[in-house]
């Protein structure tokens, strides 16, 4: 890895995640009156996340067969409400334990 | 009766304590993610303290460990972050009238979903010593739990660390699918975002589009189709629970003082 490359790149993250935090706290006194786009910064989060998962999960290890499994681990597993950390965790272990059969 | 500053610095480190300990677990597995793709260790916990934030800096660096353009990490984190905004926006309504130009800035930087959510529900007035409190145990717990993780990954064998390449998709369906379950827009926002994804990465011509500008795309239409079909009125994502934890679910937004 370019280590100038990724330190310029983190920087540029820190800054572009700083600016949005800090920005109405310097500047701003009054609210965003739009609903539209009250709303739409309230759903970006689940737009992007389900953007960055998928179809990513399925190559995010070495074999498309132990993410499958994974994802459906996961899924099953976030589906009854499990923690974060859970279902991290148990997705990483499905493909660990599937990957040693294949 | 007023507080004192030690008062409410105190009172805010405790109610910071939970959201600590919460990020451990989270940013031990951004630092195993990060290492295992070859970020060194260093770098892993400057990342953390610099960006303090889960979806933001683990797709930013999801993007660095695919050598992408700088072009498109920026815009990718930003518009990830952008949420940040309407969290910042409502605290503003709350925050001590008086707070200097120096604090503003100092607090800016410790706005995540769970310190505004606690932060959100105090009443009365937000203070500088009381959010300052309130900032430095997560921060301490998102670069500790960071460093953790990242040292271990280096002891870890190649099989378990390829297996842990799926941990932070896990993380990101273990966030999304509880609100998804319960609330029919959240669910129909994703599906056209993962639909417009798809299209994007496998339909041929739009095939010089890069990865990171596919999700923007996406979320853009998924989210903006989302806003017109379903506005919410009532500052609270139909259906939406609070998910203690969830560092992404912005819960909780509300702006009752």
């Amino acid at each position: 890895m370019n280590l100038t490359y990724a330190i310029i790149a983190v920087i540029l993250m820190a800054i572009v995640t700083y600016i949005p935090r800090v920005l109405p706290i310097v500047i701003f006194r009054k609210e965003i009156k739009s609903k539209y786009i009250k709303s739409f910064l309230r759903y970006v989060p689940y737009a992007v996340l389900g953007a960055l998962t998928f179809p990513d999960i399925f190559y995010s290890t070495k074999n498309i067969v132990t993410a499958l499994c994974g994802t459906i681990v996961a899924l099953i597993l976030a589906y009854r409400g499990k923690s974060l950390v859970v279902v991290a965790t148990a997705a990483i272990f499905t493909v660990y334990i599937t990957g040693l059969f294949l | 009766m007023e507080k004192t500053w030690t008062q409410e610095f105190r009172y805010g480190l405790k109610r910071g304590l939970p959201i600590a300990l919460g990020y451990v677990p989270v940013s031990f597995t951004f630092g195993l993610m990060a290492v295992s793709g070859g970020i060194p260790i260093w770098m892993a916990i400057f990342i953390s303290l610099s960006n303090l934030t889960s979806a933001g800096q683990f797709a930013g660096t999801n993007l660095v460990i695919m050598g992408a353009g700088f072009f498109e990490i920026t815009l990718t984190t930003f518009i990830i972050n952008i949420r940040y905004m309407l969290m910042s926006l409502s605290l503003t309504q709350r925050l001590d009238k008086s707070m200097s130009l120096t604090k503003r800035l100092l607090v800016g930087y410790g706005v995540t979903d769970e310190i505004f959510s606690v932060a959100s529900m105090e009443q009365g007035i937000l203070t500088f010593p009381y959010l300052s409190g309130l900032i430095i145990g997560p921060v301490i717990g998102w670069t500790t739990g960071t460093a953790l993780g990242a040292i271990i990954s280096a002891a870890l064998p190649d099989n378990l660390n390829n297996a842990m390449g799926i941990a932070l998709y896990g993380m990101f369906i273990a966030i999304v699918l509880p609100v998804a379950r319960k609330s029919k827009p959240v669910t129909i926002i994703v599906a056209i975002s993962v639909a417009v994804v798809c299209i994007l990465r496998y339909v041929p011509i739009f095939q010089m589009i890069s990865s990171g500008f596919r999700v923007i795309i996406a979320t853009i239409i998924g989210a903006g189709i989302g806003a017109i079909l379903f506005p919410i009125t009532d500052d609270k994502i139909p259906c939406e629970e609070s998910s203690p934890g969830h560092d992404i679910t912005p819960s909780q937004g509300k702006e009752e003082g």
